[in-house]
């Protein structure tokens, strides 16, 4: 902390060095002083606060803007194991509203109860992707929608399968005529809706955005303590940026045991060995359990990876560094993390057409 | 005599100024800011070179860049370094080099070396 030892003792004779001596003590004690620091965090950050305001609006792209015909539509489709080879398979399979739009399990589960390689990310938020997939081979909603049904592993579909049913049921000829009149049942149009609805999966009005937008009392003093930690000694937002909590990047977090090259299959840049996309963390509550290889069961074990500095030390993120976090600190950054959750909107199924 | 002096001072600069145009080309300074590509305060997408020429990709964030090209006509990889840190590439062959950052995908630019 304060050096008071070397230089006022080599000082030349100066009336000034005891009374700097005193002051230079006086606030250090000061800046020791718990109350101090809670004093600060009430009322500072707030310019700190606003780079985390969540924006009002959702991109989407100018050939599918949002229109409920859209989203009704996606909506369907997202919800409808027919688009399976199986016909037991939906996207909400494994993207359950109930499970904060991931699955629960470490890996997911796809065709013929076979368990797959990562877990299945949680689509909160997800309107607000650059990019999309633990190794960002998806660009856009639109394309990605399409991987999981073609993949035998997954939803073991083909596009001309899924053509010939749709195409088969009124219910959804008519309701692709509404949403994209004149552009028919195509691969294109099929993404396209699946994204319309994937985009109104918002988390917002979470404690921590009342905080960010003023009100003051909305976080408790832990979580203001942990947002202090976020932003500052624990280095999350190395990563974690923004205000949906993602710089929308890859990084290898030194997870043990895992041998999945991530971003590498797509980027061969020794860097991009093991590194996976930065998850929001918006709603980490209830997207359990953590990694992309669902290591991790509690937030708890998640922040202790972190302050060890990750495990497999072999092509680590350079970002990654051991933390020295204090018990409290590690408490604070969970209550912090907690405050992410937003206000949990009821989600109506939909009757699927026939 | 003022003339003179003025015309013999500008010859010697510029002479000066060919020489190491001749021996290094020219340098470019772009910075990595704010997840983007920056040149002179801007960001950039395309930037036009002659063989030879010389940038220097500078971190100006507070986290780590990897900046690297796969293109054939100049393939690197600069590797991780953190702020305040650059790195100088040399494009001694003409052609167009696709050039991104392995961490952060949505920053790319194009270097047009003729």
């Amino acid at each position: 902390m304060l050096r008071l030892n070397s230089k006022f003792g080599q000082a030349r004779r100066s009336f000034l060095a005891p009374a700097l001596r005193f002051f230079l003590i006086a606030i250090g004690a000061l800046a020791a002083h718990p109350c101090l620091a809670q004093e600060l965090s009430a009322t500072s950050f707030a310019a700190e606060r606003q780079i985390f305001r969540l924006p009002s609006e959702i991109p989407a792209p100018p050939e599918n803007l949002p229109t409920p015909e859209r989203v009704e539509l996606g909506k369907m489709l997202f919800f409808d194991p027919r688009l399976s080879g199986s016909n037991w398979i939906s996207c909400a399979s494994c993207h359950n509203p109930s499970l904060g739009w991931s699955d629960g399990l470490p890996t997911g589960v796809g065709d013929g109860m076979r368990a797959l390689g990562r877990k299945t990310p949680s689509l909160v938020n997800s309107g607000f992707n650059t990019i999309n997939m633990w190794d960002g081979r998806a660009p856009t909603l639109e394309a990605q929608a399409w991987t999981p049904m073609l993949e035998s592993a997954e939803m073991h579909g083909s596009e001309e399968a899924i053509l010939v049913k749709l195409k088969a049921i009124p219910g959804y000829v008519s309701a692709f005529a509404k949403a994209y009149p004149g552009e028919g049942i195509t691969k294109e149009t099929i993404g396209k809706a699946i994204a319309s609805f994937e985009r109104t999966i918002i988390s917002r009005d979470s404690p921590f955005d009342r905080w960010v937008a003023g009100e003051d009392s909305a976080l408790s003093d832990s979580a203001k303590r942990g947002f202090a930690l976020f932003t500052g000694k624990a280095n999350c937002t190395a990563c974690h940026q923004g205000s949906n909590f993602t710089d929308q990047g890859f990084h290898n977090l030194g997870l043990k045991g895992s041998a999945d090259p991530g971003r590498f299959a797509i980027v061969p840049v020794r860097i991009s060995r093991g590194a996976f996309k930065t998850p929001t963390l918006r709603d980490v509550t209830l997207t359990a359990p953590y990694m992309h290889n669902g290591a991790y069961r509690t937030l708890d074990e998640v922040i202790d990876h972190y302050d060890r500095g990750g495990d497999a030390k072999e092509n680590l993120d350079p970002n990654m560094r051991p933390l020295g976090l204090t018990d409290q600190e590690k408490r604070d950054l969970v209550e912090f993390l907690k405050g992410l959750t937003g206000k949990q909107q009821p989600v109506v199924l939909p009757r699927l057409p026939q | 005599m003022r003339m003179a002096r003025i015309f013999w001072t500008t010859a010697i600069l510029s002479g000066v100024l060919w020489a190491s145009r001749a021996v290094g080309g020219e340098a470019y300074v772009i910075e990595q800011k704010d997840k983007q590509f920056v040149y002179k305060g801007k960001k950039i997408t395309v930037l036009k070179l002659k063989v030879g020429d010389v940038v220097e990709f500078r971190n100006v964030d507070s986290f780590f860049h990897n900046v690297f090209s796969l293109s054939d006509v100049k393939m690197f990889d600069l590797g991780s370094y953190p702020q305040g840190q650059s790195k100088s590439v040399q494009f001694d062959k003409p052609g167009k080099v696709e050039i991104e950052c392995a961490i952060h995908p949505q920053m790319h630019m194009t270097v047009e070396v003729k």
